[in-house]
């Protein structure tokens, strides 16, 4: 009995042999660090300007969220279009300390050549008037009452994103609310917050937004070029752990349930596993991932407004996640790297435009029309999106009967009615 | 004998249609039951309220020693709880191993941070080999389960259920599908089981019911129509006209 | 050939004009009243000029009216030698002369003999409310109506008696009733009698007229003062309440000179800084001077030395308000005037409440048919057919510019409209039937994916719309019919596109009824949605059915597409702000069903004007709250109002 355990069923290797996807990851994300460390302004030879070093890093955390939009959708099957909102409530918490710490420093300045020493109160009327003179107020919010202290907004880049999506998926999930329902109510979730933060009694400073968050306080002789490789860094290393972690997730029996739930959540309950516990870690859990992913992307991005959180963002990331293959890790990364940088191409004005004779395409104007209707063929033509392309050579093919049909007729029940 | 579980006087209706009417039904610790009826007899929507699927307009459902009532508890808990269910299309996880899908099923403990820590001891791994065996599939451990025939998925899922070590197995047509020779090992299997814990089987087939050798409940449009051996319910002047028409 | 002849003419005239000038009369009544005021009305000066335009309103005199007139268009010059005035018009040659009294020819004259009076503006206001009364009792009609729209606009306490003089004379019912109303208000605002006033307050209980609330509402006004005693008639207000802060009161005794300012902080840093010397101030380091308590300790110190105001202690205010009553008192009437224009205003309130709430079930029944009219087309095609299509905002929109395309071609709007409508529908069916075969019959049983892939034709479409007709709204111009609103009162109105839209949802829903249940096509719908093979096995091809059901659904949005472009702009973007609300509608109405659609738009109508009318400055604000009241209903009735039950639901 034991000599047959040991040969059908091996002994557990360490993740990363057991998953070599991994190790490549890591190997590939520390080459491309170095490269671009070597090739950058701050450290290096200075071939890549700094704001493409920027643009890279930002890639990096929007290939961060879609590792997270891959675990809650391609794993679990829940189309979450509200996942960005998190991403964005994350760049507003590290935004809020950011500008305050910065107008600080800038009211601080201004009050020193004053006559009289300032005022706790007058120094802090002053940053007021400077955060919100565009909203035509000048006092703190109440949101604003952590602002002053970095470990404390930090820790609110991971509560706030992680409580509202543990409220949200709490009502949600334990009313059984699933498939198109849900992914419709995240996207009314996102759309609610981003409605909200428009306004300008929102204590946000509404559709301006918060922006200078390029400059670190006390880093202000640190030139840009430098601060840009720390971000980069610092993205690179986030998307690195974040692969890791997420593929511990998945890679255990953790992961076998939540892709049971994804194929059928109800078999899953009559194994008594409590699906709506398990889809609230997950939605919580990304949550959180992309709420870091958004507090390091918007330092790099400089400005954040609630039009970032608006539910087309969501959804491109859904986009990103189906074009680069969902229910691999690699998958995500990939989509979102390759779909975000193309999109910086194509809408920077880079590409080359294409003249017809009797009209010039534009790809400014014309590359979202080719990217939705691209969208459409993936879904159409390549279901497992670029990483289905990858499986071809590792063999790494999946039955799916799920949508045959059971009758040889035209509209007869298939498989998945006839469970019903 | 003890009961195991007692459903009674349970009734259920979809937009008026009485699915199960005033249904009364007990079953002891370590006892076979087959339950047979025509089609649209509601055995389906039985094991629906029993499981915790479908929640009854009306009755009580107890269960256990505690006579724990099983209408407030979800379907998972009822599953923790002990009773484990067999559909009657085999519903297996295609996309993961015959492996994986034993081990997912293996008694162990259920919640998110427990299976997060989860490694498999040596002997779950022994178990879900015996498993294995038991059902035949101990060369397919590592093949994907969406690759295996009808019948093995058949007996996949009969092994997914006795994983899950249940008091109560409820099982919906186990042997469509099968050759005969499988049909009698899934009725040793089922007998073997019996022995130390409660089974419930539908079948349409006679044969196989014979076979089991057990006690009958027959329903008809929501309720019992009779009960006893087979050779008594078949002689049943009620249950010859449900079944061949008057 | 004539112009040798007129210069004769002139030539003759001005060698004439001497004797014409003679001829005018110095004795007519109405010169006689002009040469009174002959200095102030050369004079034109806005503070003396009052006098002079009294006495020729006054004067009864018929031709007072002409004068006055003319004088206001500067017609009115005076001689420089006689002083006499005349009306003059420029001539060739000089100025041709009327008669001030009967408005006779006099003759051409020279210039230079007469100086034109030019009032300036104020004093031409001043001329035209004299003119009123003459103008009230003008034979024609609309004059009379235009004089009593410029008194409406700004009344004057002359006016009252003009007014009522001009009562009785009226022949015309409206007019009449319009210059009874207009008295009674006046009287409020003019009379000196104080029981005309109440009894023309109290004429007005239940009048939702907005010049009502206008007329009383300074009668009611009131401030709270302070002295030491209560005076008659006042109401006390209690110190520490909601009307009255301790502060507030403090400084209403600072106002009125009972008792010494404040010394905020803002005046502290000052006095501080212009005592700095060196780095001290009064003795104490500037450097340690950054906390409010350590500045006015400071301060105190200063003003110990007598080089600032002292600092007024709690002790102090405390002591002032308690020695001090503070009341309420009416300062736009006397009290009794007051009380009666406040018991009025109360029951107008109450009425206009009421009638607010008509309007707001008005506005929410039309915001309400919006919503089913963008979401009908939603229900058919993910109710009936299961499909989440994305692209259900973007067919809206497609129908719109189909609808402004049209009127490009036809000028006629009544015409183009009535075009509009088939062709919005023909597009959008078709753009529907070419997606249900490309695209979404591979994804039958696959919400998500088609989920997503619609999503792609969205913002395909959104674009390429963009890149047609640019990114500024484009105009769907309404037949003129349909200008304007019905106006029931001051409170309750509602615009005929509204109307309009109303009407065209019940005919949507009319249609969807008889499609559904009267023809073919819907029986056959309904087979396959119920049981598709079963359907297929009785010789119905579900294909054509969904093909077919999935342009009926297009074609009704585009239909939708015409009717909110009529209301609001045509933009790229109008179907992506229109595609949130409509799921929400279709989800929590309840799939699968008209009527839950129909609800479920009236809930979303309803509830988004609701909260609207609580935070009326906020119209984001009511849209977040919306969503997440939706958001928990879905919690509680997760299948949305009108749920399936049983079997069927789980299909």
């Amino acid at each position: 009995m034991v000599e047959m355990t040991s040969t059908a069923l091996p002994r557990r290797k360490p993740l990363v042999l057991r998953y070599p996807s991994v190790a490549i990851f890591l190997i590939i994300l520390s080459l491309f660090t170095a490269v671009v460390t070597i090739l950058g302004e701050g450290f290096g030879i200075g071939v890549i300007s700094t704001s493409f070093i920027k643009t890279l890093g930002k890639t990096l955390c929007l290939c961060l969220a879609a590792l997270a939009m891959d675990l809650v959708w391609g794993y679990t099957g829940i189309l979450s279009l509200g996942h960005m909102a998190f991403f964005g409530i994350g760049g507003y918490a590290i935004g809020m300390w950011l500008m305050y710490a910065r107008t600080e420093i800038i009211v601080r300045d201004s009050l020193a050549a004053a006559a009289l020493p300032p005022t706790p109160q007058e120094i802090s009327d002053g940053i007021a008037t400077q955060i919100f003179g565009v909203v035509g107020t000048s006092e703190f919010p109440p949101i604003w009452s952590l602002a002053h202290s970095f470990p404390l907004q930090l820790a609110a880049v991971v509560l706030v994103p992680g409580l509202l999506a543990f409220v949200f998926g709490w009502l949600a999930f334990r009313s059984r609310v699933t498939g198109v329902y849900l992914s419709i109510l995240t996207q009314a979730m996102t759309l609610a917050l981003s409605l909200y933060l428009f306004q300008n009694d929102s204590g946000l400073r509404g559709n301006n937004g918060l922006s200078g968050l390029q400059n670190l306080p006390g880093l202000e002789d640190v030139p840009q070029s430098t601060v840009s490789i720390l971000f980069f860094w610092a993205s690179a290393l986030a998307l690195g752990l974040g692969y890791v972690l997420c593929a511990w997730v998945v890679s255990g029996k953790f992961g076998s349930v939540i892709r049971a739930i994804r194929d059928d959540e109800s078999r899953v309950r009559f194994l008594g596993y409590s699906v709506e516990a398990y889809k609230l870690f997950i939605f919580t859990f990304t949550a959180v991932i992309c709420g870091i992913a958004g507090a390091l992307y918007y330092p790099q991005a400089g400005i954040i407004n609630p039009a970032e959180i608006a539910p087309i963002a969501s959804i491109y990331l859904a986009v990103w996640v189906a074009i680069g293959g969902r229910g691999r890790l690699y998958g995500a990364v990939i989509g979102a790297a390759f779909v975000s940088l193309l999109s910086t191409w194509f809408t920077g004005g880079q590409a080359p435009d294409i003249s017809v004779g009797f009209y010039t395409i534009q790809w400014v104007d014309w590359w979202t029309i080719l990217l939705g209707l691209s969208f459409v063929a993936v879904t159409l033509f390549a279901p497992r999106g670029v990483g289905g392309l990858i499986d071809r050579f590792t063999e790494r093919r999946a039955p799916d009967r799920h949508g045959a049909d059971l009758g040889p007729d035209l509209g007869s029940l298939q498989e998945r009615e006839a469970d019903k | 004998m003890s009961t195991l579980l007692e459903v009674s006087g349970v009734s259920v209706s979809f937009d008026g249609f009485k699915a199960i009417n005033n249904l009364t039904f007990q079953i002891g610790p370590a006892e076979m039951r087959a339950v047979i009826g025509p089609n649209g007899a509601g055995k389906t929507t039985f094991m629906d309220i029993i499981t915790g699927k479908t929640k009854p307009d009306d009755g009580h459902v107890l269960w256990g020693d505690k006579s724990v009532s099983l209408l407030s508890m979800t379907e998972s808990q009822i599953a923790q709880a002990g009773i484990g269910r067999k559909f009657q299309r085999p519903t297996v996880f295609e996309d993961q191993s015959v492996g994986e899908n034993l081990m997912l099923a293996l008694k162990n403990k259920r919640s998110p941070f427990a299976v997060l820590r989860f490694k498999p001891s040596q002997s779950d791994h022994e178990k879900v080999a015996q498993l294995a065996k038991e059902i035949g599939l101990e060369q397919a451990l590592d093949r994907k389960s969406g690759e295996l025939s009808h019948g093995q998925k058949q007996w996949l899922e009969i092994g997914m259920l006795l994983a899950q070590d249940p008091q109560l197995l409820l099982v919906d047509e186990p042997a469509a599908g099968m050759t005969p020779a499988e049909r009698e090992h899934t009725t040793d299997i089922l007998v073997e089981a019996a022995k130390t814990r409660a089974v419930v089987v539908i079948e349409h087939d006679m044969e196989f019911v014979r076979r089991l050798n057990c006690k009958v409940t027959v329903l008809h449009e929501g309720s019992v129509l009779a009960e006893g051996s087979l050779d008594h319910v078949t002689q049943d002047e009620k249950v010859i006209e449900v079944y061949l028409g008057r | 050939m004539m112009l040798p002849f007129k210069r004769a003419v002139l030539a003759l005239l001005i060698l004439a004009a001497p004797t014409l000038l003679q001829a005018q009369s110095a004795e007519a009544p109405v010169q006689q009243v002009l040469q009174t005021h002959a200095d102030v009305i050369v004079k034109s000066s806005r503070k003396t000029i009052g006098p002079a335009i009294d006495a020729l309103a006054t004067s009864g005199l018929p031709e007072a009216q002409v004068v006055l007139e003319r004088w206001q268009a500067k017609d009115m010059w005076v001689n420089k030698e006689t002083g006499l005035f005349v009306f003059a018009e420029k001539a060739d040659g000089g100025l041709q002369l009327f008669d001030v009294s009967d408005g006779s020819e006099i003759g051409i004259a020279d210039r230079k003999q007469f100086k034109q009076l030019k009032p300036n503006s104020g004093i031409r206001g001043m001329i035209a409310s004299a003119l009123v009364q003459f103008r009230l009792n003008d034979p024609n009609p609309e004059n009379r109506a235009d004089a009593l729209t410029a008194i409406e606009r700004d009344a004057e306490a002359s006016h009252l008696a003009a007014l009522r003089g001009a009562i009785d004379t009226e022949d015309d019912a409206d007019l009449k009733a319009r210059k009874e109303r207009l008295e009674r208000l006046l009287t409020i605002r003019f009379d000196e009698d104080e029981a005309a006033r109440l009894a023309a307050i109290e004429s007005f209980a239940g009048d939702l007229g907005v010049d009502v609330r206008a007329t009383l509402n300074p009668l009611v006004a009131s401030e709270i003062q302070t002295a030491q005693q209560i005076p008659d008639g006042a109401v006390a207000v209690e110190v520490g309440s909601d009307d009255l802060t301790r502060e507030q009161a403090y400084d209403l005794l600072v106002e009125a000179g009972l008792a010494p300012a404040l010394v905020d902080t803002a005046t502290v840093k000052e006095a501080l800084i212009a005592n700095i010397s060196g780095d001290t101030v009064a003795g104490v380091q500037v450097a340690s001077l950054n906390e409010d308590a350590a500045r006015a300790a400071a301060y105190q110190l200063l003003a110990d030395q007598g080089l600032a105001d002292p600092l007024v202690t709690q002790n102090e205010i405390d002591k002032a308000i308690e020695s001090h009553s503070f009341f309420r008192v009416y300062v736009g009437a006397p009290l009794p005037v007051a009380l009666a224009a406040q018991a009025t205003l109360q029951d107008i309130e109450t009425q206009v409440a009421l009638n607010q709430t008509a309007d707001l079930v008005l506005d929410a029944l039309s915001l309400a048919s919006i919503y089913f009219l963008a979401a009908i087309g939603l229900a058919i095609t993910f109710g009936v057919m299961g499909v989440i299509n994305m692209a259900h905002g973007e067919f809206i929109m497609m129908g719109a510019y189909t609808g402004y395309v049209v009127q490009l071609f036809i000028p006629d709007l009544t015409l183009s409209i009535l075009v509009a409508i088939p062709c919005a529908f023909m597009v959008t069916f078709g753009a529907g039937v070419l997606m249900e075969r490309l695209v979404i019959r591979w994804l039958y049983h696959r919400p998500l994916e088609t989920l997503l892939a619609t999503f792609g034709v969205s913002i395909a479409l959104q674009q390429l719309a963009k890149n047609i007709f640019g990114t500024q709204a484009r105009p769907l111009t309404a037949p003129a019919w349909l200008d304007g609103s019905m106006v029931i009162n001051d409170i309750v109105s509602i615009s005929y596109i509204r109307i309009a839209i109303f009407i065209l949802a019940l005919l949507f829903l009319a249609l969807f009824l008889i499609v559904m249940n009267r023809t073919r096509l819907g029986l056959e719908v309904r087979a396959v949605t119920q049981n598709p093979r079963m359907a297929a096995s009785m010789g119905i091809n579900p294909d054509r059915i969904n093909m077919l059901t999935f342009g009926f659904g297009s074609g009704i949005a585009g239909i939708a597409g015409v009717a909110i472009g009529l209301y609001a702009k045509v933009t790229s973007e109008m179907g992506s702000d229109y595609i949130v609300q409509s799921f929400m509608t279709v989800v929590v109405g309840g799939v699968g069903n008209i009527w839950g659609t129909l609800l479920g738009a009236t809930m979303v109508g309803t509830l988004q004007k609701g909260i609207e009318w609580l935070n009326p400055s906020n119209t984001l604000a009511a849209q977040t709250y919306m969503i997440l009241f939706i958001i928990l209903f879905i919690q509680f009735r997760p299948r949305g109002i009108i749920a399936l039950k049983g079997r069927a639901a789980e299909a």
